[in-house]
This record gives C-alpha cells, structure tokens and sequence, in this order.
C-alpha cells in the first residue's frame, strides 16, 4: 500500500469506528436530532472532506457530474433531511470502493512491472584496464561488454569468449536454460546463469531487444480496444443523463402533485433522487474493463506472447481464420535427413556414411546435414579423389569404392537407374560403384508442437490456411502430417499477400484473419492481416516492428494459448459490462419507485465494483489446459 | 512529434477526462492516456512549441481534474 492508500485507510477505520459509536449511544441515550446530527458530522468529515473539496473545486471550474459530485449531493442531501447514518455510511463505503479500486489497480500495475524488470541496470565495461559499470545507453556498438552470472545481458551482441547457459525465460516464458557458446549471438533481458562470458555488442541499447520489448510493453494499453472507447463514450453522456433524471426525479413527481392537489412529499421524492444519485455512479465500469484488458495483455507477457495493444487482444478472440507461412513458422526452417532409402542390398547406416564422406568436403548446408545425420566423425584419410561436378553433385573414392552423390541428373548421366524416386524436399541419390544404393531425402523438419497448435486451433474452430512458396509436393506433405485445412504452395511474396486479401474478402465480416510469419520477409503480409503474429522476436527486429503479436520463443502452440488468454479477457469484460449495467438499472428503476433503500444504492455502486474488479483481475491468471 | 510523460491520477473516468482535455489542446493532433501505466503519449502538429503546448496541456487537464499530475 502507498502512503496515500494507507491514509485513506485509517481514516476509513477511525470514520467506521466513530459510525459504530454514534450509532450504538444514539439507540440507548435519548439525544435531540440536532446533537446527533452534530456528532454524525464528525466521521462524515474525517472520511469524506477531500470528496467535498473536489466537489466544489469541480464546481467552480464548471466541471459538475463527475463522481466526487454525485457522492457530494447525495450525502448532503441525506443529512440534510436527517438520514445522518445513510449520508456517512455512502461516503464511507465509496471510500472503501475507491480504496479497494487503488489496491487492485496498483497490484496489476505490479504484476507488469515484474515483466519490466528485465531492464537492465548497468553494462561491464573494461576500461583502461578496470571493469567498470556504465550506462548501457552509453555503450557504442562494437564494444567489449563482461556478463557475469547472475546478471542480466543488457545489450544484443554475440559472444567472443566463454560458454553458459541463459534463462530466457523472463523473454519467452521457457523455463529450460538455453547452451550458449563462443560464437553465438545472444539477446539482452536473458539472465546469464553459470559462467562469466565476454560478448561483443552488435547494437545500441535503444535498438536492443530489451529495449524494444520494454518499449512494446509499456505502450500496449494506450491503442484502446472498442469495449474501452465504448465505455469512455458511455461515461460521458451516462452521468448527465442520470444526474438529470435525479434532478427530474426530485421535482416533476412533487410539483405534478401540488398541480392535481395532493400532497407533495417533497421529502420522500428527495430521498428518492439521491438514492438514484448514489446508485448510477459509473466507476464499476469505467475501471474494470480497462483492468481487465491490462490483465489479459500482462498474462499474455507472462507466457511469452507480446499482445501490442488492447484492440488486437479483442481482435484475437474472434479470430476465424489462421493463416501461416511454413518455413519457419510451422517448421524449423533448418535442414535435416528427414528419410533414407536404401536399395540393391545395401543398409540405411552404410548409404548415409557413403553420402557423408563423399560430401565431406562441401559446407553446403545438404552436406552438413548429411554429416549431421551419419553422426560419426569422418575419418577423410578414406576419401580421396573428390570431384565436384558442377549442377549435378560430387563423386570420390571412399574406401576404394567410387561413390557418387547428388541428383537425378548425376544418376541419368552416369547411367544408374533409380529404383525409388522421391520428389518433396531435396534428395541426394547415392550410387556405388556404379550400382545404385539408394537415395537421402533432406528436408525442413515440422516444429515438435506444430501439430499440437494445429489441433489446438481446429478445436476453437479456427480454420488453418498455410501459404508457402515451396514446391506443391513439399507442402502437401507437411500440411497432411500436421493437418492443416487449407495449402496454397508455390507462391511468391505478393502472392501471400493476394491470398490473404482474398481470405479477408470472403470470411464472414465479424471474424478476422490472423496471419503468423516468422518476421523477416513477412513484413508486407503480417501488416495486411487483420492481426500480424510474428514468430521468434529473438533476434528478428522486423518482426517487432510490423507485427501486433509477437511470439517470443518461435512457438505456433502459442498461437492458440493467446486466443484463449483473448476469449477469456472478453469474456470477462462482457460478464462485467452485463453485470454492472444490468444490477443498476435494475437498482436504479426499485430506487425511483421507493422501492430501493440507500443501502441498497450502496451495494449497487460499490458492491458492483468491487465484484467487478475482483472479475477484472482474474484476467491476470490463465488456468492450465488439461 | 511524439513525446512520452508519466502521469498521476487517481481513477480511470478523471484519466479519460484529462486525455480528452489534452486532445483539445491546440497544436496536439492526438493524444492517450494509459490509466493503468500512467503515462501520457501526446503527438504534436507539425511545428508547435512542445513546451508551451504541454504547459497549456496541463492547464486544461487541472481544469477538469485538479487532483492530477503530469510531470513534464
């Protein structure tokens, strides 16, 4: 608590206890009204004089029909007709709301600030020969930085000497420490864990990871979401309104009276305005729905999903179509031996180890996944003779066997015949002295929860589209392992972009389209979609630049975890939206007719918000999917 | 231009007053104010004296809330 919410506390508990006093001696000693109004002042000033003030400031600055005005004439209204317990009673219970609302407000706002506490406060600097802590505003690109355990690696860079292990996990909600080495560029806001490493930066601090997360955070609840601007607008004519009806309420119904000769009871339609006063105050709403939009958006941060804004979280709930590109966003984007077929004889391991050494001497990435595959270290004194032959592959004695590998080209031109042709991926055909062996496909390997978020999608109903440039037979293959619905192949950039204009053309108007890309040549479509969901903001500064959904750790299964984070905050600000709407005007109608007491105007201004804020935080967590 | 302030101000319905307050200074083409992260994003037209808006800024939001605060 702050020292402003403690005050308030106390002065709460004393006003309460004083309202008990009053009330208790007032049951059992016989005191004229006047006394007893005399001595209710007293807690009703120790709680409720900052209220008045504001009141009459606001008054003299024209600005009438804010809160502090509605509390201000309902409780001097009471007291002035002698409802001294009422007039005290609202003034206290409002406090308690608005403390109530203080304390909520001010734990959300802590929850994110945990998030923002991966800025980093200093960087090592080696300076004539001392380390020394600066700024890390003040380092230049190209310096030599120290990250010892246990600190936070304050600037991008890539690592020139040492080997530890990092926790990205205040970056991507992944609890498992990541190798780093020599080598290796790394990203600012991990928290190096287990040895020292020198890193040299290849970033400003301003243009760092960290920076622009921090950056991306913190400006998030200012793009407002409709339900936000709805309330605004709804605030604005709400309490003129309903301050005008009170008004409305307090004479027509007496002055009709005196008109058709009955009595007025100016009193009782008096209390009746109040009463309606104290009811229609607007707070319930007004906080809890950007509270819940703060929740979501901070629980989202938590699990790794950077939600740029409040208008994208409401997007994303009612998103019916998800459309991604393949290579590396569905799958790894890296090159693997993804199946070997082995013929005439020879076994699966001894084809691979010819391929290997044959491409021994090549760094193309085929070559080094062939040798990633055979996982042997190659013993090159058995190969000799290598030959590169352009546009076809390579041929060399391994072992005294003249072995040639590459494509079907090589294999027509040499005069094998290939038994089992394969066409998705790249296939590197092996023949061994002259005789066939059999042939290597290598190909970009599926993302291990690809098929997991696919489902998870297909089970909120969300239809799943994949746009990918690669070959036909390529995509049908992963779309049919993964069970995507819909494959476009073949298509260039713009072509992306045509598709997704086409899918936003035809969906059905109250549904959006979701496109996730991994960032770096995506930026045209992640723009166009109706929300852009950028994979792997590790490293990929386009991607936090052109999406509104960042995936920090490269995962689609997130994708699906967002939404439901999205539903879930909608929902909740619906239920909260009905509820709060719903009990006023229900209070507020039992008010007009009498029926309505000031304690029940109470409960209904701040019975309502407390419930709608204890709604609103729920936000926050995210129950485990079973 | 755009520039970014803290704020401090006690509940959401005076926050949005003042970000209304804002918008309707001369020489700010638009303006939000976060309640939940206190701040003030305010973006100025094209050529208007920064500090002076900002003071004019902040005279009308104490004239719809005086119990706020932006730190300039």
């Amino acid at each position: 608590m702050t020292a402003k919410q403690k005050k308030v506390l106390y002065r709460i508990i004393i006003s309460a206890i004083l309202l008990a006093a009053i009330w208790i001696v007032s049951e059992f000693v016989d005191m004229p009204w006047w006394l007893e109004g005399i001595l209710y002042l007293v807690p009703y000033f120790v709680i409720g004089y900052d209220i008045l003030k504001k009141a009459v400031k606001g008054i003299l600055k024209g600005q009438v029909f804010d809160e502090n005005f509605l509390m201000a004439v309902a409780t001097v209204g009471a007291i002035g007709l002698k409802d001294f317990r009422e007039g005290v009673a609202v003034m206290l219970f409002y406090q308690v709301g608005e403390l109530f609302q203080s304390c909520a407000v001010g734990k959300s706002r802590k929850n994110i600030a945990a998030l923002m506490d991966i800025r980093p406060d200093y960087a090592n600097v080696m300076v004539d020969g001392n380390l020394e802590k600066v700024d890390p505003d003040d380092v230049e690109i190209g310096t030599e930085i120290i990250v010892n355990p246990g600190e936070k690696v304050p600037i991008d860079g890539v690592v020139i000497e040492g080997n530890s292990t990092l926790n990205t996990s205040a970056l991507t909600g992944e609890s498992v420490p990541r190798e780093i080495a020599c080598g290796d560029e790394i990203i600012s806001g991990c928290i190096n864990l287990t040895g020292a490493i020198k890193v040299r930066t290849t970033k400003e601090f301003g243009e760092s990871t960290v920076s622009k997360i921090l950056d991306m955070v913190e400006n998030s609840s200012m793009k407002k979401s409709r339900s936000e601007n709805f309330i605004t607008r709804f605030a604005k004519y709400y309490t003129p309104i309903v301050c005008y009806s009170a008004l409305a309420l307090a004479i027509l119904p007496p002055l009709v009276s005196l008109i058709i000769g009955i009595s007025p009871e100016w009193q009782k339609w008096i209390i009746r305005a109040l009463t309606f006063l104290v009811i229609s105050c607007p707070c319930a709403l007004v906080i809890s729905i950007p509270l819940s939009f703060f929740g979501g958006i901070g629980c989202a941060s938590t699990n790794g999903i950077l939600v740029k804004g409040s208008n994208y979280l409401e997007a994303l709930a009612s998103t019916g179509y998800v459309v991604f590109d393949k290579t590396g966003t569905l799958t790894k984007g890296v090159f693997e031996v993804n199946g070997v077929f082995a013929e005439n004889g020879f076994g699966n391991h001894e084809l691979l180890e010819y391929a290997a050494y044959a491409e021994n001497a090549s760094s193309h990435p085929i070559s080094l996944s062939l040798k990633k595959a055979y996982g042997a270290k190659i013993d090159s004194d058995k190969v000799s003779e290598i030959t590169e032959i352009a546009g076809h592959g390579v041929s060399a004695m391994v072992d005294r066997h003249k072995v040639y590998a590459g494509n079907l080209k090589l294999m027509n031109k040499i005069g094998v015949e290939v038994i089992n042709e394969h066409n998705d991926g790249t296939v590197v055909y092996v023949a061994v002295d002259d005789k066939y062996a059999g042939c290597i496909v290598i190909s970009d390997v599926i993302k291990p929860t690809t098929k997991q978020a696919i489902e998870g999608l297909k089970s909120q109903n969300i239809k799943t589209v994949m746009l990918t440039g690669d070959s036909k037979a390529a995509a049908d293959r992963v779309a049919a392992e993964i069970g995507i619905d819909i494959v476009k192949s073949e298509l260039l950039p713009a072509d992306k972009v045509a598709e997704v204009e086409k899918l936003i053309a035809n969906k059905n108007p109250k549904e959006r389209v979701a496109f996730a890309g991994d960032g770096i040549n995506d930026a045209p479509v992640l723009s166009r979609a109706d929300i852009g969901i950028a994979m792997g903001a590790l490293g990929s500064d386009a991607a936090i630049e052109a999406a509104d959904v960042v995936l920090m750790d490269d995962d689609p299964a997130k994708i699906s975890l967002a939404m439901r984070i999205a539903i879930k905050t909608l929902r909740i600000v619906k239920e909260n939206i009905v509820f709060a709407l719903a009990v006023k005007l229900v209070c507020l109608v039992l008010g007009a007719l009498g029926i309505a007491n000031m304690w029940v105007a109470i409960f209904a201004d701040v019975g309502v918000m407390v419930i709608a804020v204890v709604n609103a935080t729920r936000a926050l967590r995210l129950k485990k999917q079973k | 231009m755009k520039k970014t302030y803290g704020v401090e101000v006690d509940c959401a319905n005076c926050a949005a007053k003042m970000e209304e307050a804002v918008k309707a200074t001369a020489g700010v083409k638009d303006a939000t104010l976060s309640f939940m992260t206190l701040k003030l994003k305010v973006e100025f037209e094209d050529g208007a004296d920064v500090d002076a808006v900002m003071k004019e800024a902040y005279k009308n939001c104490k004239k719809v809330e005086d119990d706020c605060e932006i730190f300039l």
